[in-house]
């Protein structure tokens, strides 16, 4: 008879579950956790990471694409879509294989199986009961379907079959314009197909400031990309071979026949069938509902991650899951978390990072801003590397100096954007990012000069 | 060992204060309890009683000494069987602690007694020297953790860092630490003599602290025209009540709304309550009703009851009742906590105990610190109406004039009715006209229709 009782159960092994059942392990709680499919979850399985490998093999038919540029020649330069969706999987799996061993290395129960709430303190897998005096729910999310636009998994895909496509697609219609559906459609279109975006609101990329959403359309548009934005899908026809979508924009009516439709239009908590209605745990549209401590209303019950809502990112999950972990813990110097500091990037090409406010939205809360640009074109290591297109921008409060928010969208700006992150974290204001000095040549002066330029001190443009 | 007796911290954000005077001389036998000093802080005098019992053996900080900082060793007491020589080793300990900025307020700081009438001219100067000294916490000399922007924001707002507690990671002061101590108005400002002190780069400081003194300097006009005057020195009081109220008047963006309410069937209601509650000792004042009228009609209009931040609005969920009391050293304004609450007897009570202990200068600090409303009622010396100053960080006051008999028009002839004006005074910036006019509206109803009240 296996060992059913433990200080901590964590239902899901996503970047929220494992990560809080490791540091559960760590601070010497007897902890499992309960995985129906793959540990890691959506994010290293079917989200973050295969896509990441994706984009990097468009970054490269780009680049090779390119050659002409940097002094090279090639010639019949082709691609496999099979082999290149097969490394993505095989990134995936090792990945995957590593959670499995982080787990094992802490001594982390892992359950396979689906589990269910029975009340509070019990989750029941097949015919077994298993007790802990805190569970964790971290079941993750899964693409939102609006209604007349169902999935059928051929034509009409989720970011799941979109993930591993069996042919190149001729041409694709990605409906919703977030980092999923930019994502898809910048990896598409960059491999060379056809590829439209719908957007329902009146900008792409709608949670980025608007400067970079206007940038990132500009820039995808060059790319060959069309884009409608304030348009719905009013309706899907499929036959045999193709998609043809009724797209309604500015009051017109238009269609678009596209051999495969990617639905990228949100996601909604895996809420149901996890035994909720068994404690007094409460929802709100498809999220559980959670206090700053990510506790929900029953005593002893948690909930992290895309389950209890946006923004839907793996480290925001993975860190709920450390904060939730060390208050149970009792640990002292334990903080809730900062929505405003938590980093959001988009892999497309070009990139695009945040953190913070934008600066619409720093003025409607009431701030004075002072806000500061600097273009790709005025940084060396851009001009060198061959991406002079990108900018960095950054919103200061006129008075006090907060650094309120930075955006970006140019090369490497995912890699940048934690420079701004510790920079918020540690409540800096310009005056400490002035004094920081910043390696040249490298993109990241273009950091420094934005927060020069805020204040009219830039000194490259 | 002779014993330290330290400043005492008279509250939680305390940092420095007044050593008003002492109770016993050098050479004194103290015993445990004895009052040995009157320490002043913002708005109250606080006796210090001894802890242990000896001789008064030295006295390191004399009476009369501003800006002592809060853990400062102000004397020292030698236990029984101990000399004078004790002193000798022990008298240069508590600069030999601090090495940085040795002496906290040494007893060279001779700036004349507060609220004694000086017949030199004082010397407002003086403290200059010191202000270095007085801005670092002497107790633990340790470095004080806090974020630039948390550090800028204090400087902004002319907070001590030292006096509030940290939120963030290690108990770093943070962002979030410095809005809610403005919000509740504690982290004791920086002392109005070490404004003044930097009177030339200081502007860009702490531009609202400053300036009591705008325009110019009334004692050279007086010398000047040979008007003969005398100085009374500014108590601490005085101080907070010209910083504090400068600053609102510069930067909460105020607005006016008048009211008449008749008075009658209060005064009926109040002759009744009085009349039945006389046994037991019960007598109400027109004013316990009023305050109970507009702790009631915050209740009804909570969007009154709010102050101003700049990331939010605070709504208070409670209302504490801010009442102006008029003392012999100033203005001070005694809280009635949970008003709303309390019952008419239980606020009648509680008035008269601030307000007998506020003109004592006995008020605890939190007695007087904190409250989400005030009212300030002249109507007793006969004022009509009359706008008052927001007293920060709430937003809104109301000022209450005298009850009279006026004519009025009821239903087309004229009648004599006692009439009351309040005018209430709001930050717009939390209050809009309209929300303003609800509350009065809530109000007015209360003050003619009192059975509300005794819901």
């Amino acid at each position: 008879m296996a060992d059913t009782a433990f200080d901590l159960i964590v239902l899901g092994a996503g970047p929220g579950g494992y990560v809080a059942a490791i540091r559960a392990a760590q601070l010497g709680m007897k902890t499992a956790v309960i995985e129906r499919e793959h540990l890691g979850g959506i994010c290293l399985n079917w989200g973050c990471i295969p896509t990441k490998a994706l984009l990097r093999c468009s970054e490269i038919n780009h680049l090779l694409h390119s050659l002409d540029q940097y002094g090279f020649a090639a010639k019949d330069v082709s691609f496999d879509i099979g082999k290149i969706v097969k490394r993505s999987r095989k990134v995936a799996s090792q990945l995957s294989g590593g959670v499995k061993h982080l787990l094992k290395k802490n001594k982390v129960t892992v359950v396979d199986g689906h589990g269910k709430l029975d009340g509070a303190g019990k989750v029941v897998v097949d015919t077994t009961t298993y007790t802990a005096k805190h569970v964790i729910i971290a079941t993750g999310a899964r693409a939102r379907v609006l209604p007349g636009l169902e999935p059928d998994g051929k034509q009409v895909w989720t970011y799941k079959e979109a993930m591993v496509p069996e042919a190149m697609p001729q041409s694709l219609l990605v409906v919703g314009s977030g980092a999923i559906g930019i994502e898809f459609a910048s990896f598409y279109r960059a491999m060379g197909a056809e590829v439209t975006v719908v957007e329902v609101l009146d900008r792409i990329l709608p949670v980025e400031d608007a400067e970079i959403s206007a940038f990132a359309h500009k820039a995808f548009a060059k790319q060959g990309m069309k884009i409608i934005t304030g348009g719905k899908v009013a309706k899907l026809e499929k036959s045999a071979k193709d998609v043809t979508a009724t797209i309604e924009a500015g009051g017109k009516s238009t269609t678009v026949t596209v051999e495969k439709v990617i639905l990228a239009v949100g996601i909604d908590g895996n809420v149901e069938n996890i035994g909720l209605e068994t404690t007094k745990a409460k929802t709100d549209r498809g999220h559980i509902v959670v206090d700053k401590w990510l506790q929900t209303d029953e005593p002893g019950v948690y909930a992290i991650g895309d389950v209890v809502g946006p923004p839907w990112l793996a480290h925001k999950a993975s860190h709920e899951g450390v904060i939730c972990v060390e208050k149970i813990a009792g640990l002292k110097d334990v903080h809730p978390l900062d929505t405003s500091r938590i980093p959001g990037c988009t892999y497309c090409t070009p990139q695009i990072a945040s953190v913070g406010m934008t600066e619409a939205k720093a003025k409607e809360t009431g701030h004075e801003v002072k806000v500061g640009r600097f273009p790709y074109i005025g940084n060396g290591k851009a001009i060198a590397l061959g991406e002079p297109d990108g900018m960095i921008k950054t919103v200061f409060d006129a008075k006090t100096g907060e650094l309120l928010g930075a955006h970006m969208v140019g090369a490497e700006v995912t890699e940048l954007i934690q420079g701004y992150t510790v920079a918020k974290t540690l409540e800096t204001t310009e005056a400490e990012l002035m004094h920081t000095v910043f390696p040249h040549p490298t993109l990241s002066e273009m950091m420094h000069e934005s927060v020069l330029d805020a204040y009219g001190r830039a000194i490259h443009f | 060992m002779p014993i330290e007796i330290l400043m005492p911290a008279l509250s939680p954000t305390m940092t420095e204060g007044t050593l008003a005077r002492w109770m016993k001389a050098e050479g004194d036998q103290v015993s445990a309890g004895d009052v040995v000093a009157e320490i002043e802080t913002d708005k109250a005098t606080m006796e210090v009683e001894a802890v242990d019992e000896g001789t008064l053996g030295k006295i390191l900080v004399e009476g009369g000494t501003e800006n002592v900082a809060v853990n400062t060793p102000i004397a020292l007491l030698l236990a029984e069987g101990e000399d004078a020589s004790a002193l000798e080793g022990a008298a240069s300990k508590p600069a030999g602690k601090d090495k940085s900025e040795a002496e906290p307020a040494t007893p060279e700081a001779d700036a004349a007694p507060a609220n004694a009438t000086a017949e030199k001219p004082a010397k407002p100067e003086k403290p200059k020297s010191e202000k270095p000294k007085s801005e670092k916490p002497k107790s633990d000399g340790g470095r004080l953790f806090a974020s630039p922007l948390a550090r800028r924001m204090a400087e902004q707002e002319g907070l001590e860092l030292s006096a509030l507690s940290g939120s963030g990671p290690g108990g770093r002061i943070v962002k979030a630490d410095i809005e809610r101590a403005l919000a509740e108005g504690t982290g004791k400002a920086k002392p109005a003599a070490a404004e003044a002190a930097a009177p030339a780069k200081g502007a860009a400081a702490a531009p609202a602290a400053r300036a009591p003194a705008a325009g110019p300097d009334a004692k050279a006009v007086a010398e000047g025209a040979g008007i003969p005057f005398t100085e009374v020195a500014n108590s601490s009081i005085r101080k907070v009540i010209a910083r504090r109220l400068t600053e609102s008047k510069q930067t909460v963006p105020h607005f006016y709304l008048t009211v008449d309410c008749a008075l009658d069937r209060l005064l009926d209601v109040r002759k009744q309550l009085n009349t039945r509650g006389e046994a037991a000792g019960v007598k109400l004042s027109v004013n316990d009703l009023i305050i109970k009228a507009a702790a009631v009609a915050l209740r009804q209009v909570p969007g009154a009851n709010a102050a101003w931040t700049d990331s939010a609005i605070l709504m208070f969920q409670r209302v504490d009742m801010s009442v102006a009391v008029a003392t012999d050293n100033g203005l001070i304004t005694p809280i009635i906590k949970d008003a709303a609450n309390k019952g008419l007897s239980a606020i009648s009570a509680e008035m008269k105990d601030l307000a007998a202990r506020a003109r004592d200068g006995k008020l605890k600090p939190e007695e007087f610190q904190g409250g989400t409303f005030t009212i300030s009622n002249l109507g007793m010396f006969g004022i009509k109406e009359f706008g008052a100053i927001i007293n920060p960080p709430q937003a809104c006051i109301l000022a209450v004039g005298a009850g009279e008999q006026r004519p009025v028009v009821v239903d087309g002839a004229v009648a004599v009715k006692t009439m009351m004006s309040a005018t209430l005074s709001v930050d717009h910036r939390v209050v809009d006209g309209a929300l303003g006019a609800q509350y009065l509206q809530a109000f007015k109803a209360l003050v003619e229709d009192p059975l509300g009240l005794l819901l």
